[in-house]
């Protein structure tokens, strides 16, 4: 029954896929994706989003590290607030960062139609992985390896650098792998505030959305094929990691 | 120093720096402490928070009753019903789904579980627009069940059905994966126990399994809604875009920007965010809840 | 109820559990299966239970076919070494389960609850749920929990393995008191010797997934078996191939007659006796065991020179057919 219901949604749906995009055969494929505008959709997409998800690696261990170390008023606010990217409807983060950041910006800066917004967009989106990735990891990790580490002359950067950043790396390394599926593949928040331009600030699901629009069905496939690999892979990274680490962390 | 255990002492800084002279290593600890956080708290400012708050100002600096008229609109009611309407129909398929699927993959054993994990985590790691094109492939008119489902007179894409189904797809994963943990923990123990008392094996799920994970699966419904109330991707390749047939919430709030009605959408933007604040107040009560009936 | 489990084996993947096993448990006795982990004594209960299908041999509880039998249709109580208490359910709806599973009327149940709660020293704590109670309670409101549905056979787990040694040495004598009240069978699994001698009438030793040796507590102290058993039910010095326990060593006066001189290297007061770790003349230490009284009478100490003699200790020879040691001497 569940087998059903699961091949109704995922497994024939991306046999479908892939039925469709190897329709004409390896050479065709390879013609859709390297076609000018498909080219450039992917290569902004995967460019800003190893960018996106570098910052994040940085301030997502940053936030996490405040979150589940520092005390301050209305902490426990700020942490809640974090999975608001999570649960917020793309299309909505798409209007409020054009609200603070378009033409009308209060502030003066206004990063419409550029691909800086294809940049603020997606880490707004993918704000939440890497904190809540490494939080909980964080909030186990033996304090007393620490202070061991105090104990024996270390001063505090080099117990970071030595002790707690190597036990947190698998978990970094996670929140990466699930931003970067997640910048890959967003739509609705880049809809408004980037313009849709080809070549310019077009995200490749934006691409594919269009090449739907114009019944272009094998341009579509193909280039939904490449983010589906992309996806596969960093499912697979994420097994990886989650293999190695139950065998080395204990 | 005297020669007593390191061990016996718990330095509130660390060591290197008490050498130093106690004061000046506690200023430094609490400069960089308070460095970090203006760094982390900034960031969520310039990102996340400030954005958040103006649209809500801008939504209502024209007043309430803008907004409130806004929402009366008639294809402004269609579509949040019918958003709720699609949920209240992917949800519960999710919940039943997820719950099987994760005591299949946790209590089963049978080969193939990696993949029925990975297809589980799939519509997770994949682009909405990548889930509709596949729908749109498989139900469409000229898709693999195409000819056989209009034979039969039933519509799927362009139309509430697929709506649907574009929505349960992508919120497939939540239940699933918030409920295997928690049925990890839990062990086989109560369940043998169960059978030893006679329990068969609906009795020992209804009885026993089932509360004992109710919160993963409480969080993973919270999650799975979120998710199929604000889809927007998947559902906008899949609907057609009807006004006032099919268009969600997330539809309508597109719709009305580009025909330049911003307050239209920024109202149904701020009704989607409010939804949003629920289901972070959800999520944030469920762990910590979950975490205190953690004990034994 | 007798129960018989005849040629059990079992394997998982390569490590074999069980094999061919043959136990036979009289009818309202208290049994305990002991051995080192890994011997395969719960893979046995468990198999007895229902929760384990074995590859091959057969179960029968009450001279019926139990073997293919699921383990809620067994009969059978069974107490879990970490208690697999339902969390979520007060001590009194934990007990009820079983009843309320078999949809009993609402008196009865209330009834039954209330009496066996008595039982076990637990009433007041009714209302309370498992994360409120001490491990010694969770057991017994596990024990409590088995016997509510009147099984005709009750079987434990380790059921003292979690608990701390005090509670441990309460729940013990009162296991054996419960027995005496309820006579219903009962088999446990433990690898604590000491447990077992204690409260059960007869003792199934096992390892490595085969049964040593059947046999009252007296019996496998004074007649082992074989070199394991020996070693496994008490304390024993190996002196080359021969075996002999401590408090056989003989502390004597004086010299003649079989004795040898002895080196005391260590005196261990263990409150009610005293181990005295002696270095024979070959370089061989042994340990000897005395009574507090006789300690104090020797005045023994350390660097204390004593005469010994070592009556004739058990020599253990391989078994035709196989090669574990298998008793032979006095």
């Amino acid at each position: 029954m569940l087998g059903i219901y699961l091949s109704a949604l995922v497994l024939l749906p991306i046999a479908a896929l892939t039925s469709e995009a190897g329709k004409g055969g390896l050479g065709a494929f390879w013609r859709e994706i390297t076609s000018p505008q498909a080219l450039a959709a992917i290569k902004l997409t995967l460019g800003v989003s190893v960018v996106v998800v570098a910052v994040n690696a940085v301030f997502g261990t940053l936030l996490a590290w405040v979150l589940v170390r520092d005390e301050f008023p209305g902490k426990r606010a700020v942490n809640a607030l974090i999975d608001l990217p999570f649960a917020l409807p793309t299309i909505v983060a798409g209007l409020v960062l054009l609200s603070l950041y378009g033409p009308k910006s209060p502030v003066g800066v206004n990063v419409a139609f550029t691909r800086a917004s294809v940049a603020l967009a997606l880490l707004f989106v993918t704000l939440p992985f890497v904190v809540r990735s490494v939080q909980p990891v964080l909030h186990e990790l033996d304090v007393s390896m620490e202070e061991a580490a105090a104990s024996l002359g270390a001063g505090p950067f080099t117990t970071v650098r030595k002790i707690v950043l190597p036990n947190l790396t698998p978990a970094i390394v996670s929140g990466i792998a699930l931003s970067f599926a997640r910048a890959v593949g967003e739509f609705g928040s880049l809809v408004l505030i980037t313009g849709n331009l080809p070549f310019k600030t077009e995200a490749a699901s934006v691409y594919i959305f269009s090449q739907i629009q114009n019944e272009n069905l094998p341009a579509a496939a193909a280039v939904s094929f490449v983010l589906l690999l992309v996806a596969l892979a960093v499912l697979g990274a994420l097994t990886l990691i989650s293999r190695w680490s139950s065998k080395h962390v204990r | 120093m005297s020669a007593s255990a390191p061990h016996l002492q718990r330095p509130a800084v660390p060591l290197a720096l008490a050498r130093s002279g106690k004061e000046t290593g506690r200023r430094a600890a609490r400069a960089r402490r308070l460095g970090l956080r203006s760094v982390a708290l900034g960031y969520l400012a310039v990102l996340l928070i400030g954005p958040v708050a103006m649209i809500f100002y801008r939504t209502f600096e024209h007043g309430v009753g803008a907004v409130w008229t806004a929402l009366m609109a008639p294809n402004a009611q269609h579509a949040f019903w019918l958003s709720l309407e699609i949920a209240a129909i992917a949800v519960p398929l999710n919940t039943v789904f997820g719950i099987g699927a994760a005591l299949l993959l946790e209590r089963g054993r049978f080969r193939g579980r990696a993949v029925l994990g990975l297809l589980i985590d799939l519509p997770f790691a994949i682009s909405p627009v990548v889930v509709g094109l596949t729908l749109v492939l498989v139900y469409g008119k000229t898709g693999w069940l195409g000819g056989w489902l209009t034979e039969n007179g039933i519509q799927v894409i362009f139309s509430v059905p697929g709506m649907v189904l574009a929505t349960a797809v992508v919120s497939l994963p939540f239940v699933a994966r918030e409920t295997m943990p928690v049925l990890r923990e839990l062990g086989t123990d109560s369940e043998q126990a169960a059978a030893t008392l006679g329990a068969g094996p609906w009795q020992t799920f209804w009885r026993v399994t089932l509360p004992a994970i109710r919160w993963g699966v409480v969080y993973g419904v919270v999650l799975t809604t979120a998710r199929a109330l604000g889809e927007f991707g998947a559902v906008s390749i899949v609907s057609g875009r009807i006004e006032g047939q099919t268009q969600t919430l997330p539809l309508y709030v597109q719709d009305r920007f580009e025909n330049f009605d911003s307050t239209g959408a920024y109202a149904a933007a701020v009704v989607l965010a409010l939804l949003a604040f629920t289901t972070l107040v959800a999520m944030n009560l469920l762990t910590r809840r979950a975490r205190a009936r953690e004990a034994v | 109820m007798a129960i018989e489990a005849r040629n059990i084996s079992k394997r998982f993947g390569t490590f074999v559990a069980l094999d061919d096993v043959s136990v036979t448990v009289k009818d309202g006795s208290l049994t305990a299966l002991l051995g080192p982990s890994g011997s395969g004594k719960s893979t046995l209960l468990r198999v007895i239970a229902g929760l384990e299908t074995p590859d091959g041999g057969r179960v029968l509880i009450g001279g019926q076919e139990m073997t293919d039998a699921p383990a809620r249709n067994r009969g059978v109580g069974f107490v879990f070494q970490h208690y697999a208490a339902f969390k979520h359910m007060t001590v009194h709806d934990n007990v009820a389960f079983g009843l309320k599973v078999r949809r009993r009327p609402k008196a009865e149940i209330e009834e039954r609850v209330s009496e066996l709660l008595k039982l076990v020293r637990l009433d007041g704590l009714s209302g309370r749920y498992p994360s409120q109670l001490s491990g010694g309670q969770l057991q017994r409101m596990a024990l409590a929990r088995a016997l509510a549905v009147r099984p005709q056979v009750l079987l434990l787990d380790e059921p003292f393995g979690a608990l701390d040694v005090q509670v441990r040495a309460e729940l013990r004598g009162w296991l054996r008191r419960l027995h005496d009240e309820i006579h219903v069978t009962t088999i446990f699994v433990t690898h604590d010797q000491e447990e077992a001698m204690e409260v059960a009438e007869q003792i199934v030793v096992m390892n490595s997934g085969r049964v040593e040796q059947t046999g009252s507590p007296r019996e496998l102290y004074e007649n082992p078996s074989s070199e394991f058993v020996m070693s496994f039910i008490g304390p024993v010095n190996r002196i080359g191939n021969a075996y002999l326990r401590p408090h056989d060593v003989q502390i004597v006066p004086e010299y003649g007659g079989n004795t040898t001189e002895a080196l005391v290297k260590r005196v261990v007061h263990l409150g009610f006796e005293v181990r005295v770790e002696l270095t024979l003349p070959d370089g061989r230490e042994i340990s000897a065991q005395v009574t507090r009284a006789s300690a104090h009478e020797l005045e023994l100490e350390e660097g204390q020179i004593l005469t010994v003699r070592l009556p004739s200790a058990r020599v253990f020879e391989p078994a035709p057919g196989s090669d574990a040691p298998v008793a032979s001497g006095a």
